[in-house]
């Protein structure tokens, strides 16, 4: 018998088939044109992009360094309430620039949320796996700690993580990538298991496909779209959640411009000067509406199961 | 049914263990001595540092010491606060009704605004208003709650001068014994005049703060599982049969609308409980968020490992309760 191969499968040189990557569900093209029809998504897109650009670019964008103090302009306002451009969000109560102590901010809440986001989904994707593949006591465990994890309230679970490690940064995106964790582990495995029934697999099994080649040549693509929307709304969860613990003194360390820390001390200037407490938290609003913008748009384009009506 | 409630309710107790483990582990992992943190810097005499530790038990091999914590913990002792020498759980049990009034009082804006919000977006969709709403709600559900509250102060408190900044009470003009702890309940059995009111202005903005991720989330769903039930065959049937457009979609559709939403609205617990946290620090609201933030600046590690230990088995408790109730009032799940 002549074998062609099906779509998504290979045939190796002594005549086995073997399932290989299935084919996209849709090109590149095809996805942008079902993203794009989202204006918000676009919007959303157009604001991470920004902000990943002042993040990246910090050094150059940003007119002071986000540390020096200009004991000459201590809380002086911004451009639009009486202040001067050499300061056009105005200065802290230490007279350090509050424009370029947000744009280095974008750097640690863009970082942070990038970093739990990639450090969780690839934990996420090893454990899932594992516990879809392996079942017995591996499945047990691993999700038994996932639903201890979720069962303690995130916010209580961050607190209880930093106080035994220490207020730092690293441990802050520690603690936020053990409290999110679970959602990523818990999607994977559940993925995995609707695929693994699927024939393509079956059939990859009596081809003789190694297990490990099998969990992420052979299911992992087909779990993906879930993953990415996840992934992306997880990113400003993250965000949030490392912002709730610096506002709390318990994240980033001072002088580190961290947008949460910068509302910890805020609150005694309501009066004096309120742009210290507006400005910072408007940062972390916009990001984090901006990435749920796109995630909420990449879920439509990418996940017609999930797409809300 | 019966089988379900028992073996639902068995698979708590694994969760329960791992968390009296887990509370365990991260106390002890905790850098430093706790006898020699209480003393502090002028240091101790090694003989009473010996008797401390044989008092406190820290002596004894680490899995006993495990199973005395667990077993405490099954009797009702979490622990006595370094700091205040009191029983923790006594000091939770006292600020507890602050946070649970406050945490309802949240709930309660949540619900009120966020099931008609979602209900009317998703009988006019596409509309101005469904559009609105939609954005608000993903403002809502992106919202820094700890920003939120600033905000909030800025504008009611310090700009209008409408509402307090901070506290439960104006302790100053009014002074009462708790009853039942919740403000607004003992202030009205006070009987005294105005006492009420200033209770209610203490609580309005922290519940709104509280309130407003819940409120999103619950918007959110109500719309889409309300578009959802409003595409039915059965909701097409009570239209044709001429009933009011106000009967339908209050009677036929969003009956069946809500029980995904009363899910998600008891899982919200967590969200509260953490949001209280915030909240709490941000108000100055004593209550047991407040408490916990204390607890970890002043290195009082029985208080945090107690105080964590209960509000997760709340939070445990309520999820069981919930579970429990949607297994009850929709018979699909227990036959599924």
């Amino acid at each position: 018998m002549v074998d062609q191969p099906l779509p998504g499968e290979t045939i190796l040189p002594d005549g086995a088939i073997i399932e290989t990557v299935p084919p996209a569900p849709s090109s590149l093209k095809a996805f942008w044109s079902a993203f794009s029809e989202n204006r918000g998504a676009v919007l959303g897109l157009a604001v991470v992009l920004f902000i990943a650009f002042l993040a990246l670019f910090a050094p150059l964008v940003a007119p002071h360094s986000p540390i020096e103090q200009f004991r000459a302009s201590v809380q002086q306002p911004p451009v639009w309430a009486g202040g001067t451009w050499a300061f056009p969000f105005g200065t802290d109560a230490v007279g350090r620039d509050i424009l370029s102590r947000l744009i280095y901010g974008a750097r640690i809440s863009l970082g942070i949320g990038l970093s739990v986001m990639i450090v969780s989904v690839a934990l996420g994707i090893v454990l899932g796996l594992a516990s879809a593949f392996l079942r017995g006591i591996v499945e047990v465990v691993v999700m038994r700690i996932m639903d201890l994890i979720v069962a303690i309230p995130s916010l209580v679970l961050a607190i209880l993580v930093v106080a035994v490690l220490g207020p730092s940064l690293v441990n802050t995106i520690v603690a936020v990538t053990v409290v999110y964790l679970p959602r990523y582990v818990r999607l994977v495995r559940a993925a995995a298991m609707a695929e693994l029934s699927k024939e393509y697999v079956v059939a990859a099994r009596v081809a003789g496909v190694g297990r490990i080649r099998l969990m992420f040549v052979t299911v992992l693509p087909n779990c993906l779209a879930p993953l990415i929307v996840q992934a992306a709304l997880g990113i400003s969860d993250a965000i949030l959640e490392a912002a709730a613990l610096g506002f709390l003194g318990l994240g980033a360390q001072p002088p580190i411009p961290e947008w949460g820390a910068m509302l910890a001390d805020s609150r005694e200037f309501i009066r004096a000067a309120p742009w210290i407490v507006t400005l910072p938290g408007l940062a972390i609003l916009i990001t984090v509406v901006a990435i749920n913008l796109m995630g909420d748009g990449l879920r439509d384009a990418l996940d017609p199961k999930l797409r809300r009506s | 049914m019966f089988r379900f409630f028992i073996r639902r309710v068995a698979l708590t107790l694994p969760t329960f263990v791992a968390l009296m483990f887990v509370t365990f582990v991260a106390v002890r992992l905790v850098p430093g001595d706790p006898i020699e943190a209480r003393t502090g810097e002028r240091g101790i005499a090694p003989e009473r540092l010996a008797m401390l530790r044989h008092e406190l038990g820290l002596d004894r091999p680490v899995w006993q010491q495990f199973l005395d914590y667990a077993n405490g913990i099954v009797h009702g002792d979490f622990g006595v606060s370094i700091v205040t020498k009191t029983p923790v759980l006594s000091e939770f049990a006292t600020l507890f009704p602050a946070t649970l009034e406050l945490t309802l009082c949240g709930l309660a804006f949540a619900i009120v605004l966020g099931i008609p919000a979602g209900v009317i977006a998703a009988v006019k969709r596409g509309s101005v208003f469904d559009h609105t709403m939609m954005t608000i709600a993903l403002t809502g559900y992106s919202m820094p709650i700890f920003w939120w509250g600033l905000l909030l102060i800025m504008f009611m408190s310090e700009y209008l001068g409408l509402t307090p900044v901070s506290g439960r009470m104006d302790l100053i003009n009014f002074y009462f014994e708790p009853v039942t702890g919740f403000m607004l309940v003992d202030s009205l059995l006070s009987d005294q005049e105005g006492a009420f009111s200033s209770a209610v202005s203490h609580l309005i903005l922290p519940a709104i703060v509280l309130g407003t991720v819940p409120l999103a989330v619950i918007a959110r769903m109500t719309r889409s599982s309300m578009l959802e039930v409003l595409g039915e065959d059965y909701v097409r049937t009570a239209r044709a049969k001429g009933l009011s457009p106000f009967r339908v979609v209050g009677l036929h559709a969003l009956r069946n609308a809500l029980i995904p939403v009363v899910t998600v609205i008891g899982l919200q617990t967590g969200t509260l409980l953490g949001g209280a946290v915030l909240t709490e620090t941000i108000f100055a609201w004593p209550g047991v968020g407040k408490w916990l933030i204390e607890s970890i600046a002043r290195r009082d590690y029985p208080a945090l490992q107690g105080g964590i230990m209960l509000i997760t088995s709340i939070v445990i408790l309520v999820n069981l309760i919930v579970d429990l109730t949607y297994v009850a009032i929709n018979p699909r799940i227990r036959h599924g």
